[in-house]
C-alpha cells in the first residue's frame, strides 16, 4: 500500500492531525479499565493487518514530517544523537535492521540492493539516494546509527550487554518523554530507570532486564508504554522542559479535547546480530482525546483507566494539573457500558 | 549522611585496603584525608610505604590534615592548591601506572565524581575503585537546559549559576558527567519556584 504522507508540524502551529484511517490504528495501551506497571512484554510479531502491529519497522502517514522535526531538534541540539566508541559494529547492526525491514515492508518507498558490502539505499519519501561500503563509516554522511535513524520513525537506543547488565551506550532520542540521552548515555538498566516510581520495588525492573539479557536473536519482543502530552509536541525532553512546560497551563475545558494528546510508546526490542547490542526502538504515537473518543471503546475506557491511576504515576507522568479536566471532559463518553477485553477498537 | 536509595548514585562502599595491591594511589579531598588516617588505625601502616597520596585541602584547609597525612611517610606524598592541578597531576599518575595499582578515592560527592571522571577516561573500571564519602553532602549539578555544571548545591531548588532557571535537583546521578541533574522547577508557571531549602549541608 502506497502511504500518502502528512504536511504537518509538531511545534510551534501544531498542525498534526490524525486520519481517519489512521486514528483505528493507534495503539490504544490500556486492555482493561485500569493500569499498574507490569512487565508488559509480549513477542514482537507480526499483528493484525490495518494496525500498527502489521509491520515490525512501523511507518505511517507522518513518517516525513516526523523526519523533518528530528532534523530541526538536532540541529539545535546535537547531543540528542550520540554514540560511545565501541558500540560501531552495533551501529552497523541497526543501520542493517531497519533497512532490511522498511525496504522488505514498503517496497514502494525503501529500496536496498546489495552487492557484497556496496549497498544502495533508496529512501523515495525523503529523495535520498545513496551508495556506501557496509562497515565503512567514511562512505555515509553521517556515523551508520544517525544516518539511518533520521530516516526512521521512532527513537532508538543502543544497549550494550556485558557484566549482567545493559547499557544505554548509544541513541537518537528526539521524540522523548521527559528524559535525557545526554545525562543517561553510559548508565545501566537500573541506573537509567532510577526515577521511575513504584515500579522498583514491585520487582518490574529486575524482571524485565533478566528477561532481556535473554533476548535472542530472531524473536525481538515489545510492549506499549504512555502518558500525556499537551499539543502535539514530539521533543518534550528535559531539554526543552522550559519551552514546553507552559504549555500546560493553555489547557481549558474547552479545548482539552483538541489540546491534550495521549502519547504512546510502542517500544520493541531486538538483539543484534554482530554486536550482541540490543536495539531499543521506542516509537512515539499521538492521538488527541477528540480522535480518540470517535472510538466508542477507547472513550469508554480513557476516563475509567485516569480515575484509578496511583497518585505516583500520577505525579511522575506529569498528569497532576490536567488530569481532572480530562476526566471531567471525558465522562460525556463513558456510558457506564461493560468494555470488551484487550485495546482494539470493537 | 546521603540520601540512601537513588539507583543511580555510586555507592561509596568504604577505602578498605586492598592486601594484593603493588601499589596504592590515594586522592583525597578535605575530610576524606581522615578516610585515610582511619584505615592506617586499623590497618596498621605497612601499605604506605607503596602508597602515592595527592590531596587537596579545600574547605578543611584550617584543621591541618595535610600535615597529619605528611606525618604517615608515604612513599609520595603531595598536595594541590585547588582542583585544576590535582586533575592535572592525577592524569600524569594514571599515565605511568602499572599494573596492579588500586585507586582509592575521598571526600565529598562532586569531587569523588570528577576524580572518577579522570579514572573512566584511562579505562579504569568504576567496580574497581575504593571511594568513600566524607564531608558536606553538597551535590554537584547539572543544568539540564544549559548543561552547565555548579559546584557545591546545598539547597533545592537554586538557581543555574550560566543560565540562572530556578532548579530542582532530581535524585538521578550520572557517572560519565560526575553530577545530578537540575531541572527548572517553574517551567510550567515561570515566577512561581519555592523558596530554596537546605537539602544538602
Amino acid at each position: 500500500m502506497t502511504i500518502t504522507f502528512r504536511s504537518e508540524t509538531f511545534r510551534d502551529d501544531f498542525t498534526f492531525r490524525n486520519s481517519l484511517y489512521n486514528i483505528r490504528r493507534f495503539p490504544f495501551p490500556f486492555d482493561r479499565d485500569e493500569y499498574m506497571y507490569s512487565v508488559n512484554m509480549e513477542p514482537h510479531v507480526r499483528g493484525k493487518k490495518d494496525s500498527v502491529f502489521e509491520n515490525l519497522i512501523d511507518v505511517d502517514e507522518h513518517y516525513v514530517a516526523e523526519m523533518q522535526d528530528r532534523a530541526l531538534v538536532l540541529k539545535e541540539d546535537p547531543l540528542r544523537c550520540q554514540a560511545l566508541p565501541h558500540m560501531m559494529a552495533a551501529q552497523w547492526d541497526t543501520l542493517e535492521l531497519l533497512m532490511e525491514h522498511q525496504a522488505q515492508d514498503y517496497p514502494e518507498h525503501f529500496t536496498v540492493t546489495k552487492n557484497g558490502d556496496r549497498w544502495r539505499w533508496i529512501n523515495r519519501p525523503m529523495g535520498i539516494d545513496d551508495t556506501f561500503t557496509f562497515g565503512d563509516p567514511a562512505t555515509l554522511p553521517y556515523q551508520p546509527m544517525e544516518y539511518i535513524t533520521r530516516q526512521a520513525q521512532g527513537d532508538f537506543c543502543i544497549v550494550d550487554q556485558r557484566d549482567n547488565n545493559l547499557w544505554m551506550d548509544a541513541g537518537m532520542v528526539t521524540t522523548q518523554a521527559d528524559w535525557s540521552l545526554d545525562f543517561d548515555i553510559g548508565m545501566n538498566f537500573m541506573e537509567w530507570h532510577g526515577p521511575v516510581p513504584l515500579a522498583h520495588q514491585i520487582g518490574v525492573f529486575d524482571r524485565a532486564l533478566k528477561f532481556l539479557l535473554n533476548l535472542q536473536q530472531g524473536k525481538p519482543t515489545r510492549r506499549l508504554n504512555w502518558t500525556m502530552t499537551v499539543n502535539p509536541r514530539l521533543d518534550t525532553s528535559p531539554e526543552n522542559y522550559h519551552k514546553w512546560g507552559p504549555d500546560r497551563l493553555t489547557v481549558t475545558p474547552e479545548n482539552v479535547g483538541e489540546k491534550m494528546h495521549l502519547r504512546v510508546e510502542l517500544q520493541s526490542l531486538w538483539r543484534l546480530p554482530r554486536s550482541n547490542a540490543i536495539l531499543f526502538v521506542i516509537r512515539c504515537y499521538l492521538i488527541s482525546l477528540e480522535e480518540l473518543v470517535t472510538v466508542p471503546k477507547w472513550g469508554r475506557r480513557l476516563p475509567r483507566v485516569l480515575q484509578s491511576l496511583p497518585p505516583e504515576i500520577i505525579d511522575y507522568k506529569g498528569l497532576t494539573r490536567n488530569r481532572p479536566i480530562m476526566i471531567d471532559w471525558l465522562a460525556k463518553y463513558d456510558d457506564g457500558a461493560p468494555t470488551s477485553a484487550g485495546i482494539f477498537p470493537d | 549522611m546521603l540520601v540512601q536509595g537513588i539507583k543511580s548514585r555510586p555507592e561509596y562502599k568504604g577505602l578498605d585496603i586492598d592486601p594484593h595491591a603493588k601499589r596504592h594511589l590515594f586522592v583525597l579531598e578535605g575530610e576524606g584525608a581522615a578516610a585515610l588516617t582511619d584505615q592506617v588505625e586499623a590497618r596498621g601502616k605497612d601499605f604506605l610505604a607503596k602508597s602515592e597520596i595527592l590531596y587537596l585541602a579545600a574547605g578543611a584547609a584550617p584543621k591541618a590534615y595535610d600535615v597529619a597525612l605528611a606525618a604517615l611517610s608515604p612513599d609520595v606524598f603531595w598536595q594541590a592548591p585547588t582542583l585544576q592541578p590535582m586533575l592535572f597531576r592525577l592524569r600524569a599518575c594514571l599515565d605511568q601506572a602499572r599494573m596492579g595499582t588500586r585507586l582509592y578515592i575521598a571526600g565529598t560527592e562532586g569531587f569523588i565524581g570528577q576524580i572518577m571522571q579522570v579514572a573512566l577516561e584511562f579505562g579504569i573500571d568504576f567496580n574497581s575503585i575504593h571511594t568513600e564519602h566524607r564531608g558536606s553532602t553538597a551535590r554537584r549539578v547539572q543544568c539540564v537546559h544549559c548543561k552547565g555544571i555548579t559546584d557545591n548545591v546545598t539547597t533545592s531548588p537554586f538557581a543555574c549559576s550560566h543560565c540562572g532557571l530556578s532548579l530542582l535537583v532530581r535524585d538521578h546521578y550520572s557517572r560519565r558527567l560526575g553530577a545530578f541533574q537540575g531541572v527548572n522547577i517553574d517551567a510550567e508557571e515561570p515566577g512561581t519556584a519555592p523558596q530554596p531549602e537546605e537539602m544538602f549541608p
